[in-house]
Parts: structure tokens; sequence; C-alpha cells
């Protein structure tokens, strides 16, 4: 479960995020959609700590931490609950496919190094690239480079995984096979949390949606609700430019949704 | 023309005696080069306060004055100002010299290396629930290393050159047993072309080295 109230940060005094509630409970899949710069990112990184918030508080799993007062030991702890899929596959570049995986379960979870190999091949079948692992990322396809990714989030079998737009760097040729491995994952119930500009997809895989515009949420709710019925005006002038992408016979009977 | 080449060949065993201080100079320097610099890299790039500007005033003495003149320096220098200092060999002051002038350039190597290494792979690694030092050493540094070496080999290059600036300050090495050989036979020429082919022998083969070892580290970035 991931627990997130009061949640602010600034970058000098660009106010990104505002005041931010929410939660994401055990098993759920939610998807947070929004404009370009409207703190997405951002929010997702205050999560793990790789932006430091400002004020407010997070709990995800047994940790709960206050912004006011972060303690480092925490902070470790804190990330320890999650992991994190980026868009850019963040790969370690030194290391095989194999040893990608591995690599942090040997560093921080203490397996041995026989236990990690097994652990780390099992999740490379999973992803269907089982094949690479003794490759570079380096000589992978940016898809097979994703779904390596996925596995390296998996392994670390954290609270929650937070994707942060999954497949907006991949060549389109490649976007359906690692959102055929993300649903996989989200029908095992595992608790994700996913940042998409593929609207379709956030439609199909999510329990939940929410959608955020210029620091806040401005609305959640079920995906049909979202995409269908929008109670802002906000968020259908959102909608109206992927209104093409969000292909339901709904949202062209909806007037606001064309002529917004 | 009156080239000796017999002569010339007769004194290269003579003078392949000397590699060993040659190369201990050299190498001895370049490791404690390579401890300072990054150290000092680290200053650099976390941008210490206070440090990062001794580091800087450091680094701008060390690059922006002749070697031969911090060798001077310190080898005449610095006893006249602390006594306990007299006993200072030559050989370490050479070390010392040939350390602190390459540190300043390395630290500007490291730096560049390290700042060279995508964030993304720190924040992917602190995201897996690694700490910051686990993800430094682990992940940055191993990358880091293969963008230095080839300008850090240059600077070993370098220093192997170098290290005959020592014989100014009365160290016997392999240029001081040129000059003593050409000054006793006043065959310049040839004693000082021996010398020249040793060096460049040493830095050849030192470049096989370090190609067999980019080769190496460069594996996994290559298609
Ligand atoms: N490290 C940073 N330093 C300064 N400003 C930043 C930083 N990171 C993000 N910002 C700013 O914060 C705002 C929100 O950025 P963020 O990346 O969270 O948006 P986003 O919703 O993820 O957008 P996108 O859909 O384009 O990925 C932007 O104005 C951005 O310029
Ligand atoms: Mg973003």
């Amino acid at each position: 479960m991931i627990r997130v109230s009061g949640l602010k940060k600034s970058f000098n005094n660009n106010e990104v995020l505002k005041d931010i509630s929410f939660q994401v409970n055990e098993g759920e899949t939610v998807a947070i959609i929004g404009p370009s710069g409207s703190g997405k990112s951002t929010l997702l990184r205050c999560l793990n700590y790789l932006e430091r918030p400002d004020a407010g508080s997070i709990e995800v799993g047994e940790v709960s931490i206050d912004a006011e007062k972060p303690k480092k030991v925490l902070v470790n702890q804190l990330r320890m609950q999650t992991s994190m899929v980026f868009q850019h596959y963040n790969l370690f570049k030194n290391k095989t496919v194999l040893e990608n995986i591995t690599y942090p379960l040997t560093a921080t979870k203490k397996y041995r190094r026989r236990e990690a190999d097994a652990v780390g091949q099992n999740l490379l079948e999973q992803v269907g690239i089982l094949d690479k692992q003794e490759a570079y990322p380096i000589s992978l396809s940016g898809g097979q480079q994703q779904r390596v990714g996925i596995a390296r989030a998996l392994a670390v079998d954290p609270h929650a995984i937070l994707f942060d737009e999954p497949t907006s760097s991949l060549d389109p040729e490649w976007v359906g096979e690692v959102l055929n491995v993300i649903s996989d994952i989200a029908q095992k119930d595992k608790t994700m949390l996913i940042v998409t500009h593929e609207m379709n997809f956030a439609r199909d895989i999510a329990d939940r949606v929410i959608f955020m515009a210029d620091g806040y949420i401005v609305e959640e709710g079920k995906p049909e609700d979202i995409f269908d019925n929008p109670q802002h005006e906000r968020t259908r002038r959102f909608l109206s430019k992927y209104g093409r992408q969000v292909s339901t016979e709904n949202n062209k009977e909806e007037p606001a949704l064309v002529m917004a | 023309m009156n080239f000796d080449l017999a002569y010339m060949l007769e004194i290269i065993p003579e003078l392949l005696v000397y590699i060993p201080i040659t190369l201990y100079l050299a190498i001895v320097s370049m490791i404690i080069a390579v401890a300072i610099g990054v150290v000092l890299s680290l200053l650099l790039v976390n941008k210490t306060p206070v440090l990062l500007q001794l580091s800087k005033l450091y680094i701008s003495f060390f690059r922006g004055t002749p070697v031969l003149v911090q060798l001077l320096m310190i080898y005449f220098g610095l006893p006249q100002l602390f006594p306990w200092l007299n006993s200072l060999s030559a050989v370490n002051a050479a070390i010392i010299a040939f350390s602190l002038n390459t540190s300043a350039y390395l630290a500007e190597i490291f730096r560049a290396a390290l700042i060279s290494v995508d964030k993304g792979q720190t924040e992917a690694a602190i995201s897996t629930g690694l700490t910051y030092r686990q993800a430094v050493w682990g992940i940055v540094l191993p990358q880091a290393v293969r963008n230095a070496v080839p300008a850090t080999g240059n600077m070993f290059i370098g220093l192997i050159k170098n290290s005959s600036l020592a014989f100014t300050i009365g160290v016997t090495e392999l240029l001081a047993q040129g000059k003593l050989l050409a000054t006793a036979t006043l065959q310049f020429f040839e004693a000082y072309l021996a010398v020249g082919i040793i060096y460049w022998g040493m830095t050849i083969v030192y470049s096989w080295v370090q190609r067999w070892y980019e080769a190496r580290i460069n594996r996994p970035y290559e298609v």
C-alpha cells in the first residue's frame, strides 16, 4: 500500500507539486495521466526519494516518512519498498543482462550468487528474454532493454513498482511487447503505479486512474469514469487531445470532448 | 658524418640497468597521483564548500607552473623553510613533485569521467535499493574508469618521460647515466639517441598494455 498526504515539491521557485494526497491499495494498479510538465515524474520520484519532497508524508509498505524530518535510515528503507522502471531503461551498462538483475540482489539483499542467478533467470524467462542473459544492454533493442528493466524491478520483490512512461522512448514496433509484460504483472496483483501517455493501456489495465495537472490531482476514479465521463473541464480538455487514442463509442458521443 | 653505431649498441645494456629506477619514479608517482586525483575529483564533483575552492587553487597552481620549478622548490626550497626536511632524498623529492603535478591533471580527467556517466545509472541503482556508496562503487566508478583510461594513460606516458627531470636534482636515472656516458666519451649523439630509444621503447610497450586493457574494458559497450 502507498499512502501520500500533503506532498509538496518545488524546484527553486517553481512549485511543481502543490498538495498531493492519494492512496494505492495493496495489489492495485493505478495509472497517472496528465499533461507534460504537470509533475507526474516528480511525484513518482518523490516516492523513492530520487527527489526530496519539501513537505508532506509518504508511506509505502512498512515504512513511513515525514518530509520535514527524513532520517537517512528511513530514506534507505523507503527505497527498499519500491523499485522503478524508467523511460530510458537505465540498465547498468557495465553489467550483463543477468547481472543487471542479480547485482542489486547480491549487493543489498545478501543473496548468494547462485540463488540470485536462479531468481534472475526465472524472471528473464518470464519476460521472454532468457536467451540474452549473457549479453550487454547496448546490444539489445529498446523493447528488450525495457523488459530487462522490468525484470530488474521485479527481482527485488518490492512492495510496489513505479513505472515512469515505460514505453515513451520505444519505437512503435516494441511498444506492444512491453505493454504485454506489464499487463501480465498487473494480473499477478502486484501493487503498481504507472505514469503513462498510453490512454488505451491505462484504460485496460488500471484499476484506478489519477489525472494530474499543474501540480494538483484534478480527479481520480475508475478508468471508465475518467475517460468516458470526466467531471472536470481540465480533464476534458486534456482528454480531447488524446481523444483519437481513447477510441470508444462513448467518446464520440461526448460533445465536450470533441469541442474542447 | 661519424655516427658510431657500435658504440651506441654497446652502451644500451649499460643504460637498460636504469630502467627500474625510471619505472620506479613513474609508477610510484602515478599511484600517489591517482589517489590524490580521485579525492580531488570527488571534491570537484560533489562541490564540497571550501574544499572545492582549495582543490581548484591546488589544481590551478600545479597546472600553471613548470614541473621543473615545482621539483626545485620541493627539493631545495622546502628544507630551507622546514629544516627537518633536510633528510628528504632526491628520489623522494622527485616522487613528491611528480605526484602533486600529475594529480592536478588527473583530477580534471577523473572529474570529466565521473560526470560523463549518465545520472540515470545512479538513479537506477538507488531505486533498486542500493545505497549511494554501493551505486558509486559498483556502477558509476567502473564506467568512469573506462572513460578515464585513455587520458590517464597519456599522463602516465608523460610521467615516464618527465621522470628524466629528476636528473636535475641528482637522481641517477636513465638520462643522468646517458649524460655521464656522453660527457665521458664525448659521443653525445649516440648516448642521447640511446637514451631516447629506451624511453621510446618503454612508452611503446606501455601503449600495448593499455590497448589490451582498453579492449578488455570496452567489451560491454560494443555491439
Ligand atoms: N531536477 C529538476 N530541476 C528543476 N526543475 C525540474 C526538475 N525536474 C523537473 N522539473 C520541473 O518540474 C516540472 C514538472 O516536471 P515533471 O518531469 O515532473 O513533469 P511530467 O508530468 O513528468 O512531464 P512529462 O509528461 O513531460 O514527463 C517541470 O516544469 C520541470 O521543468
Ligand atoms: Mg515525466
